[in-house]
């Protein structure tokens, strides 16, 4: 089997999303396809942010919008509570899509220039919300409070006239206001200025406290990423690295790939010398072509013969804390 | 160190620099009188948001900043001349061969019709006369240089052959080149990924030092500055708010702009769920500058007299750290106008009051 395990799913109880065995492929010309999700399998509880971290072309935003079928995987289930919602007809997934929404990375982009913040944020209620001006109004002007935006001020205005702080706030209130469970955020802050950052980081923190939400929150950024996660999965070339708790994983991380994002970031702190011999002038390989074995052997330093030969599968190393690897910079539990 | 030393070192000196765009809604004064010197042989980073002037200001000293609506005043004394007055045609000279540029987007600085190899050599061709195969060797050497795998095949590369960290490796070939005394990087890192960054910060910091070459980094990123500059420059709308040795800058930050862009910074040494603080408000329309200090409308430790006076830019204790705050970070005057606003409700102030219960129901740790 090409997937990297399951062991580190979770009973079904309290699982809102289980996506099992999850493989999107795109054509590539030529006869070829670029292999962007390989078989990764996660779940997500309820009330809870899955963080999904990873750098460019590891798979995390195919991964966050195979979600809502955008497009339906090449293989694989993706259960919202009972319902398999790959297998969905077209307008039955329409359906669903209000109990799933998503913002996405450019706010500018994702805002309708011509349109008026008002009926930006009404639109999802033209379809699915309730038919009196009046009450549409009303939620509207909430869910704009809600979101730190003054409706009396906002509503008549267009995107141009907004920071982009202040579109990413207005695309958070136009996600929320059918009132979803589960809110995929794709990247909303990295382009932001880190004081907005910061704004935005709490909103949705405040948000998924005051509506219960779930949260899906893909990014690149590995410090933010800690910040508003209470479980965080790690991709690298379309696979499932490690997946942990935000502290336990920043504290003991066991894949070899982890290890190597944490260590590149910059700290703040002049102090906290910068790690020169933390050697790695490697590329991320195709994704047409990828390694055989474990993925990341090819830039790993820990990398055997082993890895080449057999995929690593998930297995739990510390309570909680699964890696796919062969050779975890942990103490493997157990053994 | 004696002043004859410091004298012989120096290498740039940047007095009074503004620099204004004239379009059709007014002048907007995007640096507005920056003042600093720079050694041969050292880094300078200069930080800020969006907006803040950072790039503006190192493109003005290069004399990028084309178009006739644009006006610098001021002098950037390089090596004994002021760049800022010299005819563009000895400008063009010193390009490449002084004074040398790495900007941020790695996928467009490079021209996508033209093989990587001639790129690489065109400022040795160029300046120097370099004949063809010398070039040609030179340009391994470079590749080699900045670890370019199998540089003779990427030499015959198109741009787009290669990935963004490999790109941006040709880029910084290219600045080597002609063995510049100052570099401007900008932003060299912010199109790339964590790994490639540290890679290209690896190199970069490797290259300066190796060269004894001078360094201005230019970037949003207060963890690339703390890693990677000796002196640091932290910018606010055009302006310079606090400048200090980078080691004395983190120790102790004294602007009130520098430390809520610190704390606004998610930080892996923090636990899961932290709550942010975050800066209030938006940055200053720069048409139409606050009158005071351009920080006073965000800033929790603000006084009636910031939004009247422009607070200079000067040293209290350690003369190389300096900082332009009437009521700085730390100081009684500062503490006790933090106390003050807090006590009346401020909101930036009441957003950051860190002795206040976590007013929000998902913080703490998980």
């Amino acid at each position: 089997m090409a997937g990297t395990g399951k062991a580190h799913l979770r009973p079904e109880g309290d699982v809102l999303i289980r996506v099992e065995d999850l493989v999107v492929e795109f054509p590539a010309g030529r006869g070829r396809t670029v292999k962007a999700v390989s078989g990764i399998s996660f779940d997500i509880v309820k009330g809870e942010t899955l963080g999904l971290v990873g750098e460019s072309g590891c798979g995390k935003s195919t991964t966050g919008r195979a979600l809502i079928q955008l497009p339906s995987p090449t293989s694989g289930s993706v259960r919202h509570g009972f319902v398999e919602l790959t297998e969905l007809s077209d307008e039955a997934m329409r359906r669903r899509r209000t109990d799933i929404q998503m913002i996405f990375q450019d706010p500018i982009s994702s805002l309708n220039p011509r349109r008026t913040v008002g009926e930006i944020v009404a639109e999802p209620l033209r379809v699915w919300g309730p038919k009196g001006a009046a009450e549409q109004k009303a939620l509207v002007d909430r869910i704009l409070d809600a979101v730190g935006i003054d409706p009396d001020l906002a509503r008549d205005k267009r995107p141009h006239e907004f920071s982009g702080g202040q579109c990413q706030r207005i695309s958070i209130a136009r996600s929320l206001v059918v009132d979803p469970e589960l809110l995929i955020c794709d990247e909303p802050v990295s382009a932001l200025d880190v004081s907005v950052q910061a704004q935005i980081l709490n909103l949705l923190e405040d948000l998924k406290a005051e509506y219960g939400l779930t949260l899906v929150f893909i990014a690149h950024d590995l410090a933010v990423v800690k910040n508003v996660s209470d479980r965080v999965a790690v991709m690298y070339l379309g696979k499932l690295c490690e997946v942990a708790g935000p502290d336990e994983l920043y504290a003991n991380a066991a894949h070899p790939y982890t290890a190597l994002l944490l260590g590149s970031i910059p700290e703040p702190d002049p102090s906290a010398a910068v790690d020169e011999d933390l050697v790695d002038d490697g590329e991320l390989p195709s994704p047409i072509n990828p390694p055989s074995g474990c993925r990341f052997r090819t830039r790993c330093p820990q990398a055997s013969e082993l890895c080449a030969d057999e995929e690593p599968q998930m297995r739990e190393v510390l309570p909680g804390h699964h890696v796919a690897c062969h050779h975890p910079l942990v103490a493997v539990a157990g053994q | 160190m004696s002043d004859a030393v410091e004298t012989d070192r120096r290498l740039l000196t940047v007095t009074d620099l503004r620099t204004t765009f004239s379009i059709a809604a007014g002048d907007v004064q995007a640096v507005r009188g920056v003042s600093f010197a720079l050694d041969r042989g050292r880094t300078l980073g200069i930080v800020g948001e969006s907006g803040c002037g950072k790039t503006v200001l190192a493109r003005s000293i290069m004399r990028l900043n084309l178009g006739s609506n644009v006006t610098t005043t001021g002098t950037a004394e390089f090596a004994g001349r002021d760049l800022l007055s010299l005819p563009m045609a000895d400008m063009h000279e010193m390009w490449g061969m002084e004074l040398a540029m790495v900007f941020q987007d790695p996928m467009t600085s490079l021209n996508p019709l033209v093989r990587v190899g001639r790129q690489v050599t065109e400022h040795l061709r160029q300046h120097l006369g370099v004949g063809r195969a010398e070039a040609a060797r030179t340009a391994v050497d470079l590749l080699n240089e900045v670890r370019i795998p199998e540089p003779e095949a990427r030499l015959k590369a198109y741009p787009h052959e290669l990935s963004g960290g490999m790109r941006q490796r040709i880029c910084i070939a290219i600045a080597l080149a002609c063995e510049p005394a100052l570099l401007f990087a900008d932003e060299p890192t912010t199109a790339l990924d964590v790994t490639v960054q540290h890679q290209i910060l690896n190199l970069l910091g490797r290259e300066q030092r190796e060269r004894d070459m001078a360094m201005v980094l230019v970037t949003h990123d207060l963890g690339v500055v703390a890693g990677r500059t000796d002196d640091t420059l932290v910018m606010y709308a055009g302006m310079v708010v606090e400048q200090a040795p980078t080691g004395s800058l983190f120790e102790e930050m004294r602007h009130p702009y520098s430390e809520a862009l610190l704390r606004s910074l998610p930080r892996t040494s923090q636990v899961s769920h932290t709550r942010l603080a975050a800066i209030t408000g938006r940055p200053p329309d720069l048409i139409d500058p606050p009158s005071g200090c351009a920080f006073s409308p965000r800033c929790p430790y603000v006084q009636p007299r910031c939004r009247e006076e422009v607070p200079p830019l000067s040293a209290v204790d350690d003369p190389d750290h300096r900082f332009a705050c009437w009521t700085p970070v730390g100081s009684p005057e500062g503490m006790a106008a933090f106390a003050r606003n807090v006590a009346e409700g401020l909101p930036q102030a009441v957003a950051v009051d860190l002795t206040a219960p976590s007013s929000t129901g998902s913080g703490g740790a998980s």
